[in-house]
């Protein structure tokens, strides 16, 4: 009897929801997507132990095989670094509600135009690091801009779903950076090109271990420095310039934008290029900085998809995706040890499920309220 | 280099991209844009297999294939239609995720050997039809004559059944659906999950009949995507849903057979003759999703055929709007 009672006065606990008028403070939003990750990481360890992994030994191993010395944090950052720049090619996009799923493939035609000026070549290999680095990154850049023209057109003018053309584009991407390196600059019939000169190469912080000793073996390459300025510019573009203006009027209300005399059609094609553009450069970054050849597995090895969680993880921040960069090129960095080797990947994708599921907490006031009692 | 072979072969594959093109067709058709068939299918083919070898049983493995998968599509339903977030994000989520999974309970499924498959037949009287006999009717497997009989099911069910116009009311204009007394959101889960269960069955298709095995990512190698370019072509419609399907199909059969002889129509094959074009055949199927999608956008425009116009947005009760 009293044992019935107790059950109805709990039942009689419900939770309410209440959407949210006002701003929550500036730290909710960050402690949210904390949490989020937190809670993925208990998904995810929860389903390693189910498939006979132990979580803990795992997550210890994740921590230690990326931020453990200054060696293996200087390879967290190697990899973080074409991560940044796709993730910025996704912001740029998404921030207009552009869905660039491509940015995959832009890196990968990236990382074709900037091995084209060494290998076809339009540089003599006796040509200075000087001139080869900038025109490397311009044809990266050039390169990534038209695998983003061709969907953003298609989207402005015919209004072709860009999710759909955007992914179909990265398979094309792949099968031709693959007819390249068979047909044309093949090294003895290996999948791959030939080495680039030195001169073609990013530097690394260990060339200057003969002035500083403490950059002894570190591989971390000027890929992070083109990241964190590309990070920096972009930032000034959505949040100081009349584009960025534009560009975030388009995204929040497009109805508006229209009445205001901005010309979408036009912007989607500039923001598709420039996002291209970026994940270009990332492409760029990784073939002149760390594979210094071309090679479709290193290259096309999932950045560009990384990228979209990370930008959605920094919302969209420019310089917030620096960090979350960081974070995820020591998951990838670590994922490489860890059996089975899909693990890395199944947590990028919990994390993302957790994530976009917190942003409710953001829009609604979860409330414990106890009912009126039934009579 | 048979034609009839191809063709026959053609219809195979393209049942892979009916099942789960047509499970998009529902799940849109309700609203709710779904991004993540690829994931789905992945757990299915990898459930496909891995049940199979483990029961003995084919059917056991279809079966635990299409409820997996629809389990899985519910975590997106949740996420857009409770927690209503954003159907693009939460999609490709749900392929990230379906990706992952399959691949960690999938680890060492590709050295498993050989399961038994689906049972293949010949269809008595039909089969003897000149032309379409061979093509559609000779030694195909029972999931592709499956699809043959789910192309008019799904059509006469959206078009002339009370559910079907409660599914089409649901995706057009939810809140006059909501004040005739339909439950928005169950009927919104419940074709989430049909979507999951034929995207599951599309991707046991794959591992259990068309191109038996698990190959990791490369076993769908975009197919999801694909359909979901198809059910843009196909606008949201069943027939034209199967009409691009098995086209679609049969183009990925071409691609892998036309590099094969010697000789092509009395000539010299130049595929075979210079096997790096064939990196040009495999971009072939990618970019006529492209053009197929540019040839439906168009259209679309011309003779004013849209999304079901709730297509992409949460449903609150109360709110104006859609």
């Amino acid at each position: 009897m009293a044992e019935s009672t107790l059950t109805k006065r709990r039942l009689s606990w419900r939770i309410k929801l209440e959407p949210r008028l006002d701003e929550p403070s500036a730290w909710y939003p960050a402690a949210v997507s904390l949490g989020a990750i937190v809670v993925a990481l208990i998904l995810g360890g929860i389903i390693i132990s189910i498939v006979g992994g132990n979580p803990f030994l795992s997550y210890v191993h994740i921590a230690r095989a990326s931020f453990g010395d200054v060696g293996v944090l200087s390879d967290t950052i190697v990899k973080a670094t074409p991560i940044i720049l796709a993730a910025l090619a996704c912001s740029i996009a998404f921030r207009m509600k552009l869905w660039n799923i491509g940015a995959e493939g832009q890196f990968i035609m990236g990382a074709f135009g900037a091995s084209a000026i060494v290998l076809a070549p339009v540089l003599p290999p006796e040509a200075s690091r000087w001139l080869f680095i900038p025109v490397m990154a311009i044809a990266g850049m050039a390169a990534g801009a038209i695998w983003g023209f061709i969907p953003g057109y298609l989207k402005g003018k015919f209004n072709v779903n860009e999710i759909i053309s955007t992914l179909m584009l990265n398979y094309i991407a792949v099968a031709w950076v693959n007819f390249w390196i068979f047909a044309v600059w093949t090294e003895g019939g290996f999948q791959m090109s030939p080495k680039f000169p030195e001169t073609a190469w990013l530097p690394r912080l260990s060339e200057y271990a003969s002035t500083i000793p403490f950059f002894r073996g570190l591989t971390t390459h000027g890929g992070l420095l083109l990241g964190i300025i590309a990070a920096i510019a972009l930032w000034f573009i959505v949040y100081r310039s009349r584009w960025g203006y534009e560009i975030r009027l388009i995204g929040d209300n497009p109805n508006a934008a229209k009445y205001a005399g901005i010309n979408i059609t036009r912007n989607t094609i500039w923001v598709m290029m420039l996002s291209g553009a970026l994940a270009g450069l990332g492409g760029m970054s990784e073939v002149a900085g760390v594979v210094h050849r071309l090679q479709t597995a290193p290259v096309a090895a999932g950045y560009g998809f990384t990228g979209i969680i990370v930008a959605w993880l920094a919302k969209l921040n420019p310089l917030v995706i620096i960090l979350v960069s960081i974070l995820f090129g020591a998951l990838i960095l670590a994922g490489r040890e860890i059996q089975p080797s899909g693990i890395p990947k199944m947590i990028q994708g919990i994390i993302l499920v957790c994530l976009i599921a917190s942003d409710f907490l953001l829009r609604y006031r979860v409330r414990l309220v106890r009912a009126h009692a039934e009579a | 280099m048979d034609p009839i072979i191809i063709l026959q072969a053609g219809v195979a594959s393209g049942t892979v991209l009916l099942f789960a093109t047509l499970g998009e067709v529902f799940a849109e058709r309700s609203g709710v844009l779904n991004l993540g068939v690829e994931g789905m299918m992945l757990i299915g083919a990898m459930t496909a297999f891995s049940v199979t070898i483990a029961t003995g049983n084919p059917w056991i493995g279809v079966l635990a294939a299409m409820f997996f998968a629809g389990l899985i599509s519910q975590i997106h339903a949740f996420i857009v239609i409770t927690l209503q977030a954003d159907q693009v994000v939460s999609g490709l989520a749900l392929t990230f995720l379906g990706t992952g999974i399959s691949l960690v309970l999938g680890e060492g499924l590709s050295k498993a050997g050989t399961v038994s498959l689906m049972p293949s037949f010949s269809i008595p009287l039909l089969s003897q039809i000149p032309i379409l006999g061979p093509i559609f009717f000779t030694k195909q497997s029972v999931l592709v004559y499956f699809g043959y009989l789910l192309i008019p099911l799904a059509w006469y069910y959206i078009n002339r059944t009370r559910p079907g116009l409660h599914l089409r009311a649901v995706g057009e204009y939810p809140a006059a659906a909501d004040a005739l007394g339909i439950n928005v959101f169950r009927m919104r889960y419940f074709y989430v999950f049909v979507g999951g269960l034929l995207a599951g069955l599309g991707g046991a298709t794959i591992s259990l009949a068309v191109s038996p095995g698990w190959f990791s990512e490369l076993t769908t190698g975009g197919q999801g995507w694909i359909a979901i370019g198809l059910v843009i072509f196909a606008q949201w419609d069943p027939i034209r849903a199967a009409v691009g399907s098995y086209a679609f199909g049969a183009l990925r059969r071409l691609i892998l057979d036309i590099q094969g002889p010697l000789t092509l129509f009395g000539v010299d094959n130049p595929f075979y003759y210079n096997p790096y074009w064939g990196f040009f055949l495999q971009m072939l199927p990618y970019a006529f999703t492209v053009i197929v999608l540019v040839i439906g956008s168009r259209e679309a425009i011309r003779k004013r055929i849209g999304a079901p116009a709730a297509l992409g947005n949460p449903y609150i009760r109360g709110e104006r709007g859609l």
